[in-house]
């Protein structure tokens, strides 16, 4: 049994249900990375095998955007905003407090999968720049000094 | 809504659902049913008023009155104030920051004064996800007046005669597009609207999804008709999870009324809107990209012509316009195309939305006629430049665009004056920018994202921004030279020229204009080795001068060690273990920490 066996039969159906093929890999991708919370080999062969498209095309699509993930992600998902508001209002400061909590780079997922780091580019919230997103929930002008106050939070 | 004596608006756009606008509206609705009051005042939550710095907002209405930075707690004194006893409550009013007086109406506050509200009529007014809502302010009418009064040719020349341009970058004549794809054969078409957003600072698409999304499907439904499309398709940014959720609600209940669907309003005319995820990739943007990213490819731009409205989405006949621009379509049609032109400049008639950030007093979304001069928006809608620091330029345009120094500051902004001083429209983004920010730290920083978001099918932009960024970087880390400087602008010049789409022609538009009107920033950075904004770290130097009162503060926060000294006397840095993080310099109580 494979370790994704339960998540691959909820894709199956979810692939059934689709009232074509055609075009439908970025949809397919989007569920497939929503029961599996990352797109492995496994997951990615199998989407091709179902969708009759090589392989090649599968990967190429899902490293081409930042949306899909190669690699697993923390429980407590952390997202710095560095679009240009949040960039000229310290948000590279706040990314690099992060790293030297975390002990991780950016992009990067903490070895016990307890937290992972990345950048994102722009939420749309500038008025509250610095912006900070742990599992989607927003904190808003952030200084270098919160940053141990919100991963208390999500301990 | 005329059954209740008053409504209360809450802001639900990203920005104050962010600080707690959600929890504020469950607490209205829960203390007004405690209260009695459900059935005489109805809670509203809305799109976003634009004020997002003074956020979450919250207007009580007929009154006009505006209360800001609201807090779950404020909410029963502005019932058992302002709600029971007519009252406004004062601690919460807008208060100017000049004459320090209150403000208690929306029309007084400055930042609205020069605004006029086309795209974002309806944000911060209606109830997005009710579509009687938008029926009552004239929605879903233009369309009813197309397919029952206007013929299809007649509505390509009102958009066309209105002079509209697209708003999410380059500026094409809208009229014309709609007309090349009517034109075109074929036995299907498509409508396109492009709501990927990408330039980072830049939200006012998603404002007018979030806030007014049936303005948005009733103009590509008017476009369909037009053009003879059946079929519209949404390409909407993944990370916009609200705004992908009210466009649901309202494709299902215009569905519902009639409105899209099967022979809408019995005319014989069929229409149906789809939205289709983005996955996170800035070039997606590009229209021809975009096409790809829908049919569920890589996103990457195909060669031009043939243009999407000859061979777009599947390679059918396609209109590709962008979200502002279709809310502009609705009144244009029911006011007509003069209303229109008598607004903005001769060239760029009507309004535009801009989203002021960065180290601006007001950040948030605001919308001008055309031809406002610069001046005008950042310092009388965006109240000047933060903390009273020096204004040094305004960056437009995102990533494609370029910086605009204080002396063009009178500068009436449209397509074409922007594009004439090095920069661009953009989808509309404003990031002002003050004498701490490093200009050529700037252009490295929209590189980086260039770099990042670059497709890679063309060699210019692929390996050309990638050498462009290396220089940069060898710039800001203190190794650069006057030959570099020179580099820079061949290599600009020549990606410019060869890339293949608008993404990799642009991108080195923040390196030209930088060095354009900031030349000598890049002489101090080669030269001198100096980053006079203090901003690259490693050309500065850090001394303890004779300030210090031997506080040991430093010493104690200095991650590295570098600083020595005892109790109650001189300390000194050694320069050989500092790694410049400018932390002794921000923890130094007596400011004896000087940085150079």
């Amino acid at each position: 049994m494979s370790e994704f066996s339960s998540q691959l039969s909820e894709l199956d159906a979810f692939i059934d249900g689709l009232d074509t093929l055609e075009g439908k890999l970025i949809v397919v991708l989007h569920k497939a990375q929503d029961v599996c919370g990352w797109l492995p080999a496994e997951v990615q062969n199998h989407i091709a095998h179902r969708l009759k498209v090589p392989a090649s095309k599968v990967y190429g699509v899902v490293t081409f955007y930042s949306f899909f993930n190669t690699k697993p992600k923390g429980r407590c998902k952390i997202s710095v905003c560095l679009g240009t508001a949040c960039f000229v209002r310290g948000a590279q400061g706040i990314a690099e407090e992060f790293e030297k909590r975390l002990n991780i780079k950016v992009g990067e997922t903490s070895g016990d999968k307890a937290y992972s780091l990345d950048s994102i580019r722009c939420v749309g919230a500038c008025g509250l720049a610095p912006v900070v997103s742990v599992n989607g929930k927003v904190y808003g002008r952030v200084a270098p000094a919160d940053v141990d106050g919100i991963l208390n939070e999500h301990k | 809504m005329s059954k209740f004596r008053m409504h209360i608006l809450v802001c639900g756009g990203t920005g104050c659902m962010s600080s707690s606008s959600g929890e504020i509206f469950d607490v209205f609705e829960k203390e007004l049913s405690a209260n009695s009051l459900s059935n005489e005042v109805q809670v509203i939550k809305t799109g976003c008023f634009g004020f997002c710095e003074q956020g979450p907002i919250v207007k009580i209405y007929p009154d006009n009155v505006f209360y800001v930075q609201v807090k779950p707690a404020d909410v029963s004194r502005i019932i058992s104030e302002h709600v029971i006893k007519g009252r406004t409550v004062p601690d919460i009013l807008y208060k100017n920051p000049e004459s320090k007086e209150t403000v208690a109406e929306h029309r007084e506050i400055p930042f609205y004064h020069s605004q006029l509200r086309i795209a974002l009529r309806n944000c911060g007014l209606i109830n997005p996800e009710e579509i009687d809502d938008y029926i009552s302010v004239s929605g879903y009418e233009a369309l009813g007046k197309c397919l029952t009064e206007i013929s299809r040719e007649d509505v390509i020349s009102a958009v066309k005669a209105s002079g509209l341009r697209g708003r999410g970058g380059a500026g094409v004549s809208t009229g014309f597009k709609w007309e090349m794809a009517y034109k075109s054969q074929g036995d299907k078409k498509y409508v396109i609207c492009n709501a990927d957003e990408g330039d980072p600072g830049a939200f006012m698409d998603r404002s007018i999804l979030e806030g007014d999304p049936h303005s948005v499907l009733e103009a590509m439904a008017i476009c369909g008709y037009a053009i003879g499309a059946d079929e519209g398709v949404i390409y909407i940014r993944a990370e916009y999870p609200l705004a992908v959720e009210r466009l649901r609600i309202a494709i299902r209940q215009a569905e519902e009324y009639g409105l899209l669907g099967d022979d809408i309003l019995g005319s014989g005319f069929s229409f149906h809107i789809s939205l289709s995820l983005g996955a996170g990739a800035f070039v997606c943007g590009e229209e021809t990209a975009l096409m790809n990213s829908v049919q569920g490819m890589r996103g990457e731009p195909r060669m031009k012509p043939p243009f999407p409205a000859q061979a777009g989405l599947w390679h059918k006949p396609s209109n590709v316009n962008n979200v502002e621009t279709w809310a502009n379509i609705p009144p244009i049609i029911l006011k007509g195309a003069d209303w229109f032109k008598s607004i903005g400049t001769e060239k760029s008639p009507g309004t535009k939305v801009f989203a002021l950030a960065g180290q601006i007093n007001n950040v948030g979304l605001v919308e001008v006629p055309m031809g406002i001069k610069l001046r005008d928006i950042i310092y009388k809608v965006g109240g000047g430049v933060r903390g009273g620091k020096r204004f040094k330029a305004v960056q437009t345009g995102g990533p494609s665009g370029g910086c605009i120094p204080a002396e063009l500051l009178d500068l009436a902004i449209d397509y074409d004056s922007l594009q004439s001083v090095g920069s661009m429209m953009g989808s509309g983004g404003m990031i002002v920018m003050d004498e701490t920010d490093c200009m050529v730290n700037i252009a490295k920083y929209y590189l980086e994202f260039t770099v990042e978001e670059s497709c890679g099918k063309c060699t210019p932009c692929r390996i050309g921004n990638r050498r462009l960024l290396e220089i940069l970087e060898k710039i800001t880390s203190g190794q650069g030279t006057e030959d570099d400087l020179t580099e820079l602008k061949d290599l600009s010049a020549a990606i410019q020229d060869s890339s293949l789409c608008a993404l990799g022609q642009t991108a080195p538009n923040p390196v030209v204009s930088t060095m354009k009107y900031f030349w000598d920033e890049y002489i101090a950075h080669v030269r001198d080795k100096k980053c006079t904004a203090g901003k690259c770290t490693s050309m500065l130097t850090y001394k303890v001068t004779d300030k210090c009162i031997g506080c040991t503060i430093c010493a104690k926060n200095c991650p590295v060690n570098a600083i020595s000294g005892s109790l109650k006397s001189l300390h000194s840095i050694d320069p050989a273990k500092c790694v410049k993080c400018g932390v002794c310099f921000n923890k130094c109580p007596k400011q004896a920490i000087e940085r150079v």
